[in-house]
């Protein structure tokens, strides 16, 4: 393992979030205060209580996973991508590097980039919701998981990509309605019961009710399934990596 | 002479069919400089690429320092720096945090004085807190070098150092080529100025559709294959060239008391002893007569003209 490679990587991703101040976190941290003073304080203080959490503090969850799913597809997308488009991988591709090792660099500073901004938003929103978090370790594990598996899936998004619209694509169409839909607003029982059959097979879902779970210690899913649906979720990306590294499909001809 | 690159069979087929190149074996030895010469799209890009590993080649082995460019990519590639032809350079960052990332990215512990010396010897060290956006040219240029100088290799591929630099620019850039050589450092570069190769090569390679078409010492290659020109200035100016010396095939030169003769050097009988004789007898005199080496873009022309099917 080339550490000191991995290291430059990754610490130069994280300086660059750093240069980038604005962008990278007031941004998100700034659109989630607006969804807590529409929905948790405007409109939820109207909303009866769900499962004995008020409306406000249920929707922390669900704000949490949503910001953490974008951030971590958007952040190692455009890490990738980037170098790519201005051609700099060249530098990347001739070192003494290892996919795998690049793909830690990357993936790395990406995830870490979400957890960070996921942090600040769960200490912004004790601001304005009564917050609990009843199994901090599986928060914990929830939040890190989904932020490599997300980032994994932003890495190959990177990749794959041959625009600028085509990275905007799958973020817009797939991971926001997935979020939306996933119960990040309410629980899925709260739905008629064709919907809420459908929405068994949102895999966001589980991700956010295991993550609700560690909360309040209700979810609408026993909580195994959710780790089972991460992991797998995580498998997934990871075999998919795998394929790229065996084929250097779309980086090395 | 040890070589310090091994290529043996190399050849790049890319999935559209394209014979990109074409078995070429090449060996090449440590503590020179090698000029690789071609036409655009001749290969020299892309057998630059497969020995620094940004392709795969579809067959034949390449060895750096010993080290298989596949099998043992890490201790291959840890002796090469590579300049690529396009200016790729990351904007927004800073001249020296961009060469501290290429040292970090070969695996190099952090060495500020060498870096320093780096930037210092390429101009740049007044410049390592600008953003490379704020560069001119000339200067994201010598970044890059700087950036695969940073991880100090043994190996220097420079692909088409001096595209779109100023004569000036130029001149330094083959100053600073001649001081890495001093250094001992093995450098290839590709190039479409012949001057260019003429001027640092110590061999040349001529590259053309993919094939090699021959590596040769620079003086070897001028003198072999280098055809030659006599310039024969006249007593007074003649309008006909006489019927006697049409054999010759001499050739008008800029003023009428002017006639150029080319032969080769390399055959035995150059003619030059008769064609003075039936000059003199057709009632030409000579008065000043001037020979003149034909450059290394007449042989690069004629060796690509040559290799055509």
């Amino acid at each position: 393992m080339n550490f000191r490679a991995i290291w430059a990587i990754y610490a130069y991703e994280m300086a660059r979030t750093f240069r980038t101040l604005a962008q990278s976190v007031i941004s998100p941290v700034l659109s989630t205060v607006l969804y807590f003073v529409v929905f948790g304080t405007a409109i939820g203080s109207r909303i009866e209580d769900v499962e004995g959490v008020t409306y406000g503090a249920f929707i922390v969850p669900g704000l949490i996973m949503l910001t953490l799913l974008q951030q971590a597809v958007a952040n190692a997308s455009f890490g990738i991508y980037f170098p790519k488009f201005i051609g700099t991988i060249y530098e990347v591709l001739t070192a003494p590097l290892s996919f795998i090792e690049i793909v830690i660099g990357y993936v790395g500073a990406a995830a870490t980039k979400a957890v960070m901004i996921a942090v600040i938003i769960l200490i912004t929103s004790a601001f304005f919701v009564d917050l609990q978090i009843q199994h901090p370790v599986w928060m914990i594990g929830f939040l890190l998981l989904t932020a490599i598996s997300f980032s994994l899936l932003g890495f190959i998004i990177g990749i794959w990509a041959s625009n600028f619209e085509q990275l905007q694509l799958v973020p817009l169409l797939l991971i926001t309605p997935l979020v939306f839909l996933g119960g990040a607003f309410y629980t899925a029982s709260m739905l008629p019961p064709f919907w809420e059959t459908l929405t068994r097979f949102n895999p966001v879902l589980y991700l956010i009710s295991g993550f609700r779970w560690s909360f309040y210690g209700v979810a609408d899913m026993p909580v195994g399934w959710s780790l089972a649906a991460v992991l797998f979720f995580l498998a997934l990306c990871l075999g998919f990596v795998w394929w790229i590294f065996r084929t250097g499909w779309r980086i090395r001809q | 002479m040890t070589s310090i690159i091994s290529i043996n069979g190399l050849g790049k087929s890319y999935a559209g069919g394209m014979r990109a190149l074409d078995d070429v074996s090449l060996e090449i030895e440590k503590g020179e400089i090698l000029a690789l010469l071609g036409p655009n799209g001749a290969g020299k890009t892309t057998l630059i690429s497969a020995i620094c590993g940004l392709i795969t080649p579809t067959e034949g082995t390449i060895s750096v320092g010993g080290h298989d460019t596949i099998r043992s990519f890490r201790a291959a590639r840890n002796l090469i720096g590579l300049v690529p032809q396009e200016i790729t350079i990351e904007p927004f960052e800073t001249v020296l945090n961009t060469v501290r990332l290429s040292r970090g990215l070969f695996g190099k512990p952090r060495n500020e004085a060498y870096l320093e010396q780096v930037l210092k010897d390429l101009s740049l060290w007044d410049k390592k807190d600008t953003p490379c956006m704020a560069l001119s040219g000339g200067m994201k240029r010598r970044v890059l070098i700087a950036k695969a100088l940073s991880h100090e290799p043994q190996v220097l591929f420079l692909d088409e150092p001096t595209a779109g630099v100023d004569v000036s620019l130029r001149r330094d850039m083959w100053e600073m080529v001649g001081r890495l050589r001093e250094s001992g450092v093995t450098i290839i570069l590709t190039t479409h100025y012949i001057e260019e190769a003429e001027e640092m090569a110590d061999r040349i390679g001529v590259i053309n559709k993919g094939k090699l078409l021959l590596v040769e010492d620079k003086d070897k290659l001028m003198t072999q294959l280098g055809r030659k020109q006599l310039i024969l200035s006249l007593q007074s100016p003649v309008k006909d060239i006489p019927e006697a010396l049409s054999e010759y095939k001499l050739q008008r030169g800029k003023t009428d008391d002017v006639l150029q003769y080319d032969y080769d050097a390399r055959s035995e009988r150059t003619g030059i002893t008769r064609l003075v004789a039936d000059m003199a007898a057709a009632g030409l005199s000579v008065r000043d007569v001037e020979s003149r080496q034909s450059s290394l873009e007449d042989v690069f022309l004629t060796l690509v003209e040559e290799g055509q099917p």
